[in-house]
């Protein structure tokens, strides 16, 4: 079932359609509103004294020259809080094992990274706080760094946490089939390789900011907040800060991107409430771009040894991985960093029907940076992990790359199916999207022409994946877990006296287009121009309770909520447009903001009129009838964990040999999102995430020295990826909506950025191989693939 | 990050500029187009106490031909250098490098006297007033002096600016008919600090006369190689035996490795850029 077809069909409905966004103007101009451009009354500003040290002591703290600097309000320690925050733990109880110490918002006896908070100044400006942090004086003990995660784990590394006998903070095991017997059975090709990951970061344009205002005539504190879920921050707030839940309104007005970067707990926003609830007045904390890279969330981070098992017709018969990542001093709160590793073990070969299936994943504490979920989270190490191998494995059995995933990708007419570590599917497209990605990018004159360049001596490399994306999570992902965080979202439509919709959503808005996909979503399945819909998200205190946008959830959850709720509407609309004209409701029908009959499409009556009419007339309609024109639905996916998505990709490059300098000629992907709503946005979605994704496939890392200092913590150093060495980014779709819902849109927000590393890897290894090399870490930089050919 | 307080004045001429300059009683920074200064300021990195600001002097933003050169005053921006026909005739290797510095934000902004008077080892400019043999005028309250680029760049940062002087003009000799120039960078993104980079100048190449190299990014400053350039007199381009004392010569250079490329790296991409660079000049 893909739902009634008329809802998309219908001459009118935007569903299917590039709508422009209704926001495009407002935010061009310069017109946004982010949390930065708040300017209260009585509004004083934080800055924060950090950790110089990765592990040290604190010996003592003296703030007496800070306190007497000009303009200074406050200077706080870690201890003042201690009176008004509860300690909270990253922990969930379905990672069973996972492990973490209490946190608070600023370090109290110990620092634990380079980076960490450890005093908060508060001053009339944010120059005046910087100035007066300069006169705090700390002294700190220095403590040996466990920076390595490969010997985090070893006798003789200092541990970093006392309460704990080792630096270990999660281990998971995945055993699935008889591994041992399939990789000594003899008659099988078996490869393996060891791949690295960087760590990197996701680096929003707006950086992290938070206002917050407590009132304590009423006890209400409110968080101007950049993110992803505000009823998330709603809840955790009032559990650390034991406030009522109610007595907190979270408002998230524009978000200049997030990539899962704002969606976690961090100390310096947390200080700010403190600050807010002690100060009685309005704090902002904005995070400057070196605070952002060494406190933001980093991610990746792993040391994937894996090997795979293929007989001489390209069949995987065992796959094996050993995941390793250190995470940083402690799991992040409240959704854990034990879920990257987790979706590694969980993903790793998920397009392939393989029977054996071994996974290792071993989580250790480290005094950097914290580590978290990030876009695509786990996604890039797991595609890469699986297709990497095999592509070396086809290569070995001299087997063409598009051929092997022929013979090992799970059928189209195989659904529901299940993978070896337990994940279930349903209306995959992975044979067809490969044989439409074949013929999209024209794979054999790209081969030809790969062979005529390499008699030049140039060195072109074709790469490939194979993908799964996670999307629209169940309460499986988080809520089973003991979090606060809803799987489930809502969406209130309701008609104004002027024919109008206003549509409020839990689902957020962080510059990928959710409102407009709301806007779209209630225009078409209502039936008025878009124009005629206004949309309000990111506000605890107006919109129904829900998740918020993140892991690919917002279009296929929010969006499913909308078509709901916008669907019950008109049938409230259609019962009094019933009652007004004296006929049958099933005989009218809504299109462009005007009741018409059904079958001739005559105009009976105008929204508007019938707006008016209920709410100013009321006195013509018959007494009984009291009409309802808001609706809300609420929808949670049931019947699966996730709703997978799946794609495939691919990279053509050129390496040059003698710089290392990789060229990306062109990149396709073929993805298959279920219903598309908005197809430029879409696109969009995807040409980013692979844009992220060449980031981490070649440029971004965050440096760190042996004692654990990064290195490279500012935009001159840490490379993102820029315009200039974009290559094309052809997109195409299948559309096999999910069952799940009528909407039947799955996510499309995170694809990019979990399979390109893949393909280019892939490529580049392809480009390599005629001369003798391979690389198998990121990011691929020049000087690593320099080092793969043995130029220097 | 805000930067700590500091005093500024902005001068309008060259002479009220330079009496600031001659204060003795506080530490100054001058600013000229700001985009290595700004960031350094708001690091907290560079605190100076008095700010002198030469965006008022207009008298140091010129580009000036004369009979044998062309001179080019210190507030000069990047931006002004692209768009000038002056130097597109007769500063050919300007033309080459000047869409290969940073981003034309950075460009509308960045002087060539501020570059010069940084000496940053990975910018270009040094390089290629290296290349060709510029003259640099700097001046002070005590008057002005004539400084040639191969005695003006001493070391990481270090120049032979004294202290109360600044970069007033830099000179250029006119490129003739028979010169011939060359330049390569590579950097990882377009606009990036080069990972290795060489800028090149010829009185002539049929056969080579007075070959001038200047490599960048690759150690403390940028450097000319006086062996590869004497190898290469009154040989071709192509020659191997020159290109092999070259080679010669980067085996025995210090070369100081980076974030993107450690020594041994930046010696293999010094000898890349060098080869490809003399490509292009090739006939």
């Amino acid at each position: 079932m893909t739902g009634p077809t008329h809802i998309f069909d219908q001459p009118n409905a935007y569903i299917g359609r590039s709508v422009e966004r209704p926001d495009a103007q407002r935010l061009v101009q310069g017109r946004g509103q982010y949390v930065d451009d708040l300017q209260l009354p009585r509004m004083v500003h934080a800055a924060f004294v950090r950790s110089p040290y990765a592990h040290a002591k604190i010996t003592d703290i003296d703030t007496r020259a800070a306190e007497q600097a000009p303009g200074i309000i406050a200077v706080f320690r870690g201890s003042d809080f201690e009176d008004y925050v509860t300690p909270y733990v990253g922990t969930l109880t379905h990672l069973q094992g996972l492990r973490s110490p209490p946190q608070m918002p600023l370090a109290v006896d110990a620092v634990r990274w380079q980076g960490e908070p450890v005093v908060m100044v508060v001053a009339q400006n944010r120059a005046l706080a910087e100035d007066a942090c300069a006169l705090v004086e700390i002294e700190f003990e220095p403590l040996e760094a466990v920076c390595d995660a490969e010997t985090a784990l070893e006798p003789n590394t200092p541990i970093i946490h006392s309460a704990y006998d080792n630096n270990r903070a999660w281990e998971r095991l995945v055993d699935a089939g008889d591994v041992d017997t399939e990789f000594n059975r003899g008659d099988v090709t078996v490869v393996d390789h060891v791949f690295y990951f960087a760590r990197h970061t996701g680096v929003t344009l707006e950086a992290r900011a938070s206002v917050v205002e407590f009132n304590p005539s009423d006890n209400t504190l409110i968080y101007h907040y950049s993110g992803q879920a505000p009823h998330m921050m709603q809840a955790i707030l009032s559990k650390i800060l034991s406030l009522p839940e109610e007595n907190i309104r979270i408002i998230a007005r524009d978000v200049g991107g997030s990539f899962g970067i704002k969606i976690h707990l961090y100390g310096d926003d947390l200080a700010t409430a403190v600050a807010a609830r002690i100060l009685n007045r309005p704090v902002k904390y904005v995070a400057d771009r070196n605070e952002s890279f060494v406190s933001d969330i980093h991610a990746r981070d792993h040391r994937v040894k894996g090997r795979m098992a293929v007989t001489s017709d390209g069949k995987i018969t065992a796959l094996e991985i050993d995941d390793l990542t250190g995470i940083g001093p402690y799991s992040m709160y409240p959704r854990s960093s034990g879920i990257e590793c987790n979706q590694v073990l969980n993903l790793t070969g998920a397009p392939y029907a393989i029977d054996n299936y071994r996974a290792k994943g071993t989580i250790v504490f480290q005094n950097k940076n914290m580590m978290c979920q990030y876009r695509a989270v786990g996604h890039p190490i797991a595609m890469a992990v699986a297709d990497g191998l095999l592509e070396s494995a086809a290569h070995e059995i001299g087997m063409d790359v598009v051929e092997i995933r022929r013979r090992n990708l799970f059928k189209d007419n195989s659904y529901p199916t299940s993978s070896a570590a337990g994940m279930k599917f349903d209306d995959l497209s992975h044979q067809q999207a490969l044989e439409k990605l074949v013929e999209f990018m024209d794979y054999d004159s790209l081969r030809k022409d790969q062979e005529a360049a390499r008699q030049r001596g140039v060195y072109r490399g074709i790469g490939l994946v194979s993908m799964v994306e996670v999307t629209n999570p169940s309460p499986m992902f988080y809520g089973i877990g003991g979090a606060p965080i809803s799987a489930q979202d809502g969406a209130t439509v309701r008609l104004d006296a002027s024919g109008a919709l206003h549509v409020s959503s839990s689902i957020t808005e962080q510059g990928q287009g959710t409102n407009t996909i709301i806007a779209q979503v209630a225009a078409g399945v209502f039936g008025v121009n878009i124009d005629r819909v206004k949309v309000t998200t990111g506000d605890t205190a107006t919109t129904p309770y829900g998740g918020g946008t993140w892991a690919s959830r917002g279009a296929g959850i929010g969006g499913e909520a909308v078509l709901l709720a916008a669907n019950a509407l008109k049938e409230q609309v259609l019962d009094v447009a019933g009652t007004i004209l004296q006929c049958a409701r099933e005989s009218l029908s809504i299109d462009n903001g005007v009741v018409i009959d059904a079958q001739t499409g005559a105009e009976r009556i105008s929204l508007g009129e019938l707006g008016r009419l209920v709410y100013y007339r009321g006195n013509e309609l018959p007494s009984d009838v009291s009409p309802e024109l808001v609706a809300t639905r609420h929808y949670r996916v049931t019947d699966f964990p996730f709703v997978f998505t799946n794609g495939a990709m691919a990279a053509h490059v050129e390496v040059d040999q003698d710089t290392g300098f990789v060229k990306i000629l062109d990149f396709w992907a073929v993805e298959d999102c279920g219903r598309v709503i908005n197809p430029k946005l879409v696109d969009e979605q995807i040409r980013g995430g692979v844009v992220q994704g060449i980031g981490g496939a070649f440029y971004e890392e965050c440096v760190y020295s042996e004692d654990g200092q990064m290195l490279n913590a500012s935009m001159a150093d840490y490379l993102v990826p820029m315009a200039a060495e974009m290559p094309d980014i052809h997109i195409a779709h299948i559309e096999t909506p999910t069952k799940t819902s009528v909407l039947g849109a799955k996510g499309a927000g995170e694809a990019g950025t979990g399979g390109a590393p893949a393909a280019l890897l892939n490529a580049v290894n392809d480009a390599l191989r005629p001369l003798n090399a391979s690389i198998y870490q990121m990011p691929m930089t020049p000087q690593r693939i320099l080092k793969a050919l043995g130029a220097v | 990050m805000k930067a700590a307080d500091f005093a500024y004045e902005k001068p309008d001429n060259l002479n009220a500029a330079l009496e600031l300059l001659a204060r003795e009683d506080c530490d100054m920074q001058v600013l000229a187009g700001g985009q290595s200064l700004m960031p350094m300021m708001n690091f907290r990195l560079a605190q100076p106490e008095l700010l002198v600001d030469l965006n008022g002097v207009s008298e140091l933003s010129f580009i000036e031909e004369q009979p044998e050169t062309i001179t080019i005053g210190a507030m000069t921006r990047y931006a002004n250098l692209a768009a000038s026909d002056v130097i597109k005739e007769h500063v050919p290797l300007f033309q080459m490098a000047l869409p290969h510095i940073a981003h034309s934000a950075v460009r509308n902004r960045g002087t060539i006297g501020g570059s010069t008077a940084l000496a940053d080892p990975a910018a270009e400019m040094p390089a290629l007033l290296l290349a060709l043999e510029a003259t640099i005028t700097v001046v002070s309250v005590g008057g002005a002096r004539e400084i040639p680029a191969n005695d003006f760049f001493l070391g990481l940062y270090e120049t032979a600016l004294q202290d109360g002087e600044i970069i007033k003009s830099i000179a250029i000799k006119k490129a003739k008919p028979q010169n011939r120039f060359g330049f390569y960078e590579l950097a990882r993104r377009h606009g990036d600090y080069a990972m290795a980079g060489v800028a090149i100048a010829s009185t002539s190449i049929d056969p080579v006369c007075d070959l001038r190299i200047a490599l960048f990014s690759v150690s403390d400053k940028a450097h000319r190689l006086p062996h590869a350039e004497l190898a290469f007199e009154g040989e071709n381009l192509d020659d191997t035996e020159a290109r092999d004392a070259a080679f010669q010569e980067l085996d025995d250079f210090d070369f100081r490795g980076d974030l993107n490329a450690d020594g041994d790296t930046k010696r293999h991409l010094a000898r890349v850029v060098l080869t490809r660079a003399l490509e292009t000049m090739m006939p």
